[in-house]
């Protein structure tokens, strides 16, 4: 028997609001799958589950306030007799008309990224569909509302159709670059997928993906017939009391963040001995080789200075250890990976310091995706539950607002904080000659307990040296 | 210097006799007649029948002479007419030789040279065209050298000799003819590595001794169709060079093994079996062999040239690892 329980989603969280389940009794959960949707004071946040196995119970009503740790929900191991594992049983093959192409329409309520799962596994097209959640949402009970109604079973799929024939490299390479091999048509060994066909894949989609969603969504769903449009509405299993608003309004969750930012803040300025550096960077190489290589790209996929920044501090950061990691139990735990946490100024005020995982891995094309998605993402409120958890250094970019440095505050249990200010003209001295560069100064608070101006200055050294071979980044 | 295989291993044998009166050279028809591919053609005028020696027909016998006389603080070269003929000796060799040391608790090493040739090509028949090398890499306590090159056979005797273990050095019939260039200082290399020779970045052709050659071959062949093939000879068969071919494996991706001897249960499975343990996430296509057909080796010549490893046969496995088929 396994337990769900209200995760930590941040150093600063003591408790969290259930307010979606995306799962219900009977259905089978996989490692990974997303299981409901927290509120904390900064945002809705998808919940994954880390057991496999039967849900078994609800534990928690929608609308309860839950301390971290505190019981959910209960998965089993293996079907509880009278049980009947549901959502994941294999259609019954039917024959399959020729599959009809159903444009992705723009919906107007959100679809949660599970839903949009189940509807896609399903075949239906949550743009035809009336949203019965909050704000018109549309949430499972509709999706699964919509394919009873759109009986016959829809398109299933072949026996084998899970199992992509493709080489060992190119399944490691797929997974680096985080591409879906079902995605991908393969040119070797009667059809199996190579590195070569990974490779064209991953550049394929980064040419043309900078606003769409994965490539999942973008393919059409193939559908026997048309869903119907107004489904019958039906009570998800465990609802919310309609007379009860579980959603806290909007100035209250602000003045919420406002405090909790506060308690965090001052809980790192009164336990982390802070330093401070400061250096001014040359973006002359790195601007140039950016407007370069803008030339050749569609507007929408064009890379911003703060791309190439990112990049250069996560790189700097592997490479510097003792600014990335936690400082927990009065021990450093230095990270191998570099999560890198960039701070999110949120409209309503406010800001979360979402993570961009392995930063120091990415091409810098596939960092900036990653970086318009999780700003849109943190700005709508919707953010992964690892996103939030694992920033192992955080980046404050102020630039935007004119401001020309920023000496930010460390975000524990993280051990650095970057700042970054205004890329400006700056008159620059160099082997006896006065030029006009582009530059930005670069800060770093860093914890004096873990490293010294000597470490944080290679620091920001490096990220210097690293901006002046952009294309290398 | 102009040289042939067969006159840079009789130079080896001489300067290992010239350098160390412990080193002696026995067996069938080594003496009179010269040696049965003539490798020691002179040696017996050179040195006089007290270290050229030759043996009546009993590999048995003459064989654990040898080890004996290892064991008896000489340093013998024996040579056996084909890798068949071994097998009379097999129990001296795998009973003896190869596990005294290991037995005696490390008192007792056998620092014996064991010669043969070994291969087919030649029209000689089931009976004197086997490649058996891989049998004899399975057996610890052994070490097994293939020469595939005419520096390799001048230089590989010296190292084995020095080693403290039997070790057999298996030289193909075909490479006797072949000619080069060999430095004049040319002397010892050793006896450890395996050796890239040709580099390359799509498929790696994995071989060793008499099927070097045609593997160089195959790799310009599939260089005029713009496939890059790196050839790794592995040189000693035992104990192999992993790191070697993992690492030829880990910048191709793609490893076709030619091997001589037949497939079932050889060296080329062994090798095959590494790669996947090892590398098997480097690997962008299923690991390829050219091996011989699995009959005795045939006398027609037609029949022979059909049942053994060939230019075309590795260049079609090589464009299959790499996924063209035209």
């Amino acid at each position: 028997m396994g337990e769900f329980r209200m995760p930590a989603l941040g150093a600063d969280m003591e408790q969290g609001k259930l307010i979606e389940w995306l799962v219900k009794p009977g259905d089978y959960v996989h490692r990974g799958d997303m299981v409901a949707v927290i509120d904390t004071d900064k945002a809705d946040i998808d919940v994954e589950s880390f057991e496999e196995g039967v849900v078994a119970e609800l534990l928690v009503e929608v609308g309860t306030t839950v301390p971290v740790g505190g019981v959910l929900a209960r998965i089993t191991q293996t079907p509880a007799a009278g049980v009947a594992p549901a959502g994941r049983t294999a259609p019954v093959p039917v024959p399959v008309p020729a599959p009809v192409p159903v444009p992705a329409a723009a919906t107007s309520g959100s679809v949660s990224p599970p839903v949009r799962r189940l509807a896609h596994s399903l075949g239906i097209d949550t743009g035809d569909l009336h949203g019965t959640g909050r704000n018109g949402a549309v949430t499972r009970a509709d999706v699964e509302a919509a394919a009873r109604a759109s009986a016959p079973a829809p398109a299933p799929e072949k026996p084998d159709a899970d199992r992509v024939r493709s080489s060992p490299r190119a399944r490691r390479v797929a997974g680096e670059l985080g591409v879906d091999l079902a995605a991908v048509s393969g040119t070797g060994l009667k059809g199996a997928i190579t590195e070569t066909d990974v490779r064209r894949s991953a550049s394929a989609e980064v040419g043309t993906s900078a606003v769409a969603g994965t490539s999942a969504e973008a393919e059409p769903a193939a559908v026997t017939e048309p869903p119907v449009t107004e489904p019958p509405v039906t009570k998800p299993p465990v609802t919310e009391p309609a007379a009860e608003p579980p959603i806290p309004a909007p100035a209250d969750r602000a003045e919420s963040l406002r405090r909790a930012i506060g308690t965090l803040m001052t809980r790192s300025k009164r336990e982390i001995p802070h330093y401070y550096l400061s250096t001014t960077l040359d973006l002359g190489a790195a601007l140039a080789w950016m407007a370069e290589v803008n030339q050749a790209r569609p507007i929408s996929a064009r890379l911003v200075p703060a791309a190439l920044l990112l990049k250069a501090a996560a790189l700097a950061a592997k490479e510097v250890p003792e600014v990335n990691g936690f400082f927990t139990d009065e021990t450093f735990r230095p990270s191998r990976a570099v999560h890198l946490g960039v701070a999110v100024a949120l409209r309503r005020g406010g800001l979360v310091a979402p993570a961009i995982h392995d930063a120091d891995t990415l091409p810098v094309e596939v960092l900036m995706d990653q970086l318009r998605d999780l700003v849109g993402r943190a700005r709508a409120g919707r953010l992964q539950r690892a996103e939030m958890a694992d920033p192992t250094i955080t980046v404050t970019n102020l630039g935007d607002l004119g401001v020309e440095s920023v000496f930010g505050v460390i975000y524990p249990p993280q051990v650095a904080l970057v700042g970054l200010g205004r890329v400006l003209e700056q008159p620059f001295a160099r082997n006896g000659l006065i030029g006009v560069r582009p530059a930005v100064t670069a800060t770093l608070s860093a914890d004096h307990r873990v490293s010294d101006g000597l470490r944080g200055g290679r620091f920001l050294a490096r990220m210097e040296e690293l901006l002046q071979k952009p294309e290398e980044l | 210097m102009k040289t042939t295989y067969r006159d840079a291993t009789r130079a080896a044998i001489r300067d290992a006799m010239q350098r160390d009166d412990r080193v002696f050279l026995m067996g069938e028809d080594v003496g009179s007649y010269g040696g049965c591919y003539a490798v020691s053609l002179g040696l017996l005028e050179e040195f006089g029948p007290e270290r050229i020696r030759d043996t009546p027909l009993s590999e048995s016998g003459f064989v654990g002479a040898g080890i004996g006389a290892a064991l008896g603080g000489m340093r013998p070269i024996v040579e056996i007419m084909t890798v068949n003929f071994s097998l009379l000796a097999l129990d001296q060799i795998m009973n003896n030789a190869a596990t005294l040391s290991h037995m005696s608790g490390g008192q007792f090493n056998v620092p014996l040279v064991i010669r043969m040739t070994t291969g087919a090509g030649r029209q000689l028949a089931a009976q004197h065209s086997h490649s058996l090398e891989g049998w004899y890499a399975h057996i610890p306590g052994l070490r097994i050298l293939t020469p595939a090159t005419i520096a390799d056979a001048r230089g590989m005797l010296w190292t084995a000799l020095q080693n403290p273990d039997p070790v057999l050095i298996f030289e193909h019939g075909s490479l006797y003819n072949q000619a080069g260039d060999l430095p004049d200082d040319a002397g010892a290399v050793d006896i450890d590595t395996a050796l890239i020779r040709r580099e390359g970045a799509d498929v790696s052709l994995i071989t060793y001794g008499g099927t070097l050659g045609l593997v160089l071959e195959a790799a310009e062949r599939l260089a005029e169709d713009g496939i890059d093939a790196e050839v790794l000879d592995l040189r000693t068969l035992r104990p192999l060079d992993d790191a070697a071919i993992l690492a030829t494996v880990a910048k191709t991706h793609r490893a076709v093994i030619v091997d001589e001897g037949w497939r079932s249960g050889s060296l080329s499975a062994e090798i095959s079996a590494r790669i996947t343990e090892h590398a098997f996430y480097d690997l962008d296509a299923p690991v390829g062999r050219v091996c011989s057909a699995e009959v005795p080796v045939p006398y027609a010549r037609h029949l022979e040239q059909a049942a053994l490893p060939s230019v075309d046969r590795v260049v079609a496995a090589a464009r299959e690892a790499v996924g063209t088929h035209g």
